[in-house]
C-alpha cells in the first residue's frame, strides 16, 4: 500500500464521522462543559452572573440540607416509579406476549400508543381527575359520599410515583418483551413436562430468564425518572420540587443560573455513575445466561 | 396388551382437521417413528401424547389408565424437543436435575443419579457447563439426559436431530438407538427423515394429511408400502401404469410389453409400484431407452425414458459390463417385487 493510500485509510474514518462528531461536539460537549464552568461562577442578585472561579454554590449545596432533601425526594420518587413499573409492567409483557396474534398487537398498540402523546398531556390527564375539589374522580366520590374531603394526589410524592410510573411503563414493558422474545417457545412446556407447575415455571425458568430485561428496563425508567421534568412540574408545581424543576427555577425563576447549573450538574453525575454501576453489576451477573 | 395405546384421536383447530383417526398401539419398550412430511399431524399427535394439546376426539391410554385426564406435569414422560428448550440459566447438571428435584428425589441420590445421566450421553465432566457454552450435539445430549434422568414411561423425540449435521446426526442416530435398547424406554420418534426412521424404529407409522397411511417394520413399509404415498415417500420408486386383462385365460397383468399373471382380486387399471434396485434389464419386458447412466461408486445409476413414463433403475456394481447412455433395453422384474393397486380414474 503506498503512503497515501495508507494516509487516506486513517484519515477516511475522520472525514465520515466529521459531520456527526461536530453536531456531538457543538450542541452536547461544549453547552455540558459550559454548565460545568457556570457551576463555579458567582452570582449576586445585582451583579448577575461574575465569571469568576469559586466553590461558593458547591458548597451550598454541600451544606444546606434543604438540596439534600431535595436530592433524596428525586432519587426515592425514582426508585419508587422504577419498583411500581417492573412490578406492574414485567407481569404486563408476559400476560401480552401470551396473547394470541390479533389481541397481541391490539395490547400492543394500547401500550405504546401513550408514547405518541405527549408527556404534558399525559399527566395533565391526571391532574383533570385528581385535581382538587374540582377533579372528575374527586367530584365523582365526594357526590357518592364515599370520601369527605378530595384524595390527595396533587403536590404529593404519590401522585408524582403514580403519574410518573403511568409515563414510563412502555420504556419497562418494551424492555422486557424484548427479553421474552430471546425465550425458547418449547421452554414452558418442557418446565412442564419435567412436573414443574405455574408458579414454579414462572419463579424458577421465567423470572431469572427476563430479569436483564427487567433490569435494563429498570436502568431506563429510573434516569428518566430522575431528570423528568414535565410531569413533577405539573403534579408537584412549586410545592413539591426535585432535582430538575428545582435547576430550571434557579435558571428562570431566581436567575441565579450557576447554582442552577451545579444543580444540574451533580444530578448528571450522580445519574451517570448509578446507571454505568448498575449495568456492569448486570452483565457481570448475568454474563453465562447472555453470552 | 398394549402399554400406549391411542383410540380413534383426533385433534381439530377451528374448522381445520389435523390429525384424525388415530389408533395405534405401542408394546413396552418399543421404538416407533411417526414419519410424514411436515404439517402431516405427527407432531400435534406427540404433543396430544405429551399433554400440550388435547384431543378433540379418542383417547389415549398408558397401561389402561386415561391419559388425558393426567395434567402434563404428572404424565411422567420424558420429551426432547427440536430447539432441545434447554434452561440457558443452569448449568448442564442443573438441567438435567431439574426433573429430579420437581419430583423431590433427596439431594445426594440426586447428584449421583444426574452424573450417571451425564456419563451416559458422554458428558462426564461437563456438568458446570452452561448450555450457551455447548455445542449443538452436546446440547443435544443434555436434553436427553434430562428427560431420560426421571426415568420416563415414555420417551418423546421431537426431531431431535434435525438440527444437527449431517455426519453427527448420524452418530447420534447410532448412540441414540443404543441408549435406547439400553435403558429399555418406550420411544416415540418424530421425523420427516426417512432413513432415520428406518435406521432407528421397530415400527414406522407413516402419516399423511393427518391420518395414518401405514403402520408397520420399517421392512413392511418399505417392500410392501400400502399406498402411493407410502411408496412415493420412503425410497424411490417407478410407478408404472397397467392394466389386468380378465378376457384372457389365464388373466394377465400388462404394463406396456411387459406382462405377467394377474394377481388375485383386482381387475382393470392399475399403478404397478417397483423399487429401482429390483428391476433388471433382460431379453424380454419393458421397452426403453436409457437416457443417463451415473456412476456412484457401490451401484449404477440408469434413468431410462421407457413406453409406460420415466424410470429409475439401480443396479449393483458387480464389475459385468451396463448398458450405455442411448442403449434400447428392456426392463423386467419379478412379479413378487412389485406391489400392485387399483388406479382410480383411468
Amino acid at each position: 500500500m503506498s503512503m497515501a493510500a495508507e494516509e487516506r485509510s486513517t484519515r477516511a474514518p475522520w472525514v465520515l464521522t466529521a459531520p456527526a462528531l461536530m453536531l456531538f461536539v457543538g450542541v452536547l460537549l461544549i453547552p455540558l462543559a459550559m454548565t460545568v464552568m457556570l457551576s463555579f461562577h458567582d452570582w449576586g442578585q445585582y451583579k448577575g452572573v461574575e465569571p469568576v472561579f469559586i466553590l461558593k454554590n458547591w458548597h451550598e449545596i454541600a451544606t444546606d440540607p434543604y438540596y439534600a432533601e431535595m436530592f433524596w425526594r428525586t432519587f426515592r420518587i425514582a426508585i419508587l416509579t422504577t419498583l411500581l413499573t417492573a412490578l406492574l409492567g414485567a407481569p404486563e409483557a408476559y400476560i401480552l406476549n401470551r396473547m394470541s396474534g390479533g389481541w397481541k398487537s391490539f395490547f400492543l398498540l394500547v401500550i405504546l400508543g401513550p408514547l405518541l402523546i405527549s408527556v404534558v398531556a399525559r399527566t395533565l390527564g391526571w391532574a383533570l381527575l385528581f385535581g382538587g375539589n374540582n377533579g372528575l374522580v374527586n367530584k365523582l366520590l365526594m357526590s357518592l359520599g364515599a370520601i369527605r374531603s378530595p384524595i390527595p394526589f396533587m403536590f404529593t410524592e404519590t401522585g408524582m410515583v403514580v403519574a410518573l410510573a403511568h409515563v414510563m411503563m412502555p420504556f419497562m414493558v418494551l424492555s422486557v418483551w424484548a427479553a421474552l422474545q430471546r425465550l425458547d417457545p418449547q421452554i414452558e412446556n418442557a418446565a412442564m413436562s419435567l412436573g414443574a407447575g405455574p408458579a414454579t415455571i414462572i419463579r424458577r425458568i421465567i423470572m431469572p430468564q427476563i430479569m436483564p430485561g427487567v433490569l435494563s428496563g429498570a436502568i431506563i425508567v429510573f434516569s428518566l425518572s430522575a431528570s423528568a421534568f414535565a410531569t413533577p412540574a405539573i403534579i408537584g408545581g412549586r410545592r413539591l420540587k426535585v432535582a430538575a424543576t428545582l435547576a430550571y427555577d434557579e435558571f428562570l425563576n431566581t436567575l441565579n443560573w450557576p447554582l442552577g447549573a451545579a444543580v444540574a450538574t451533580l444530578l448528571l453525575v450522580a445519574l451517570v455513575l448509578i446507571v454505568v454501576g448498575s449495568n456492569a453489576l448486570i452483565e457481570r451477573r448475568y454474563a453465562e445466561v447472555f453470552r | 396388551m398394549a402399554y400406549l395405546e391411542l383410540d380413534r384421536v383426533a385433534k381439530q383447530f377451528g374448522t381445520q382437521t389435523v390429525v384424525d383417526d388415530f389408533s395405534l398401539s405401542v408394546g413396552k419398550g418399543e421404538f416407533i417413528s411417526f414419519l410424514g412430511p411436515s404439517g402431516c399431524g405427527k407432531t400435534t399427535t406427540l404433543q396430544m401424547i405429551a399433554g400440550f394439546l388435547d384431543p378433540t376426539r379418542g383417547a389415549i391410554r398408558l397401561e389402561g389408565k386415561d391419559l388425558t385426564a393426567i395434567h402434563p406435569a404428572k404424565r411422567g414422560l420424558g420429551i426432547v424437543f427440536q430447539s432441545y428448550a434447554l434452561f440457558p440459566h443452569m448449568t448442564a447438571a442443573e438441567n438435567v436435575a431439574f426433573g429430579l428435584e420437581m419430583r423431590g428425589v433427596p439431594r445426594a441420590e440426586r447428584s449421583e443419579r444426574v452424573r450417571a445421566a451425564l456419563a451416559m450421553v458422554g458428558l462426564a465432566g461437563y456438568e458446570d457447563r452452561h448450555p450457551r457454552r455447548m455445542s449443538g450435539g452436546q446440547q443435544q445430549r443434555v436434553a436427553l439426559a434430562r428427560a431420560l434422568v426421571i426415568k420416563p414411561s415414555v420417551l418423546l423425540l421431537d426431531e431431535p436431530l434435525s438440527n444437527l449435521d449431517a455426519k453427527l446426526r448420524e452418530e447420534m442416530q447410532i448412540e441414540l438407538r443404543q441408549i435406547q435398547r439400553t435403558v429399555g424406554t418406550t420411544t416415540i420418534l418424530v421425523t420427516h427423515d426417512q432413513n432415520e426412521a428406518m435406521s432407528l424404529s421397530d415400527r414406522i407409522v407413516v402419516m399423511s394429511q393427518g391420518k395414518i397411511e401405514q403402520i408397520g417394520t420399517p421392512q413392511e413399509t418399505y417392500e410392501k408400502p400400502a399406498s402411493a404415498f407410502v411408496s412415493q415417500f420412503l425410497g424411490k420408486t417407478n410407478d408404472f401404469a397397467g392394466t389386468i386383462d380378465r378376457t384372457v385365460a389365464p388373466t394377465q397383468l400388462v404394463a406396456g410389453s411387459w406382462r405377467a399373471p394377474a394377481p388375485a382380486g383386482l381387475g382393470g387399471p392399475v399403478t404397478v409400484s417397483v423399487r429401482p434396485e429390483r428391476i433388471g434389464f433382460g431379453e424380454t419386458g419393458l421397452s426403453a431407452k436409457i437416457i443417463t447412466r451415473i456412476f456412484q461408486g457401490n451401484h449404477w445409476l440408469f434413468q431410462c425414458d421407457s413406453e409406460c413414463g420415466p424410470a429409475i433403475v439401480i443396479r449393483q456394481n458387480d464389475g459385468k459390463a451396463q448398458p450405455a447412455e442411448g442403449d434400447a433395453v428392456r426392463l423386467t422384474w419379478r412379479p413378487e417385487d412389485m406391489s400392485v393397486r387399483a388406479r382410480a380414474g383411468a
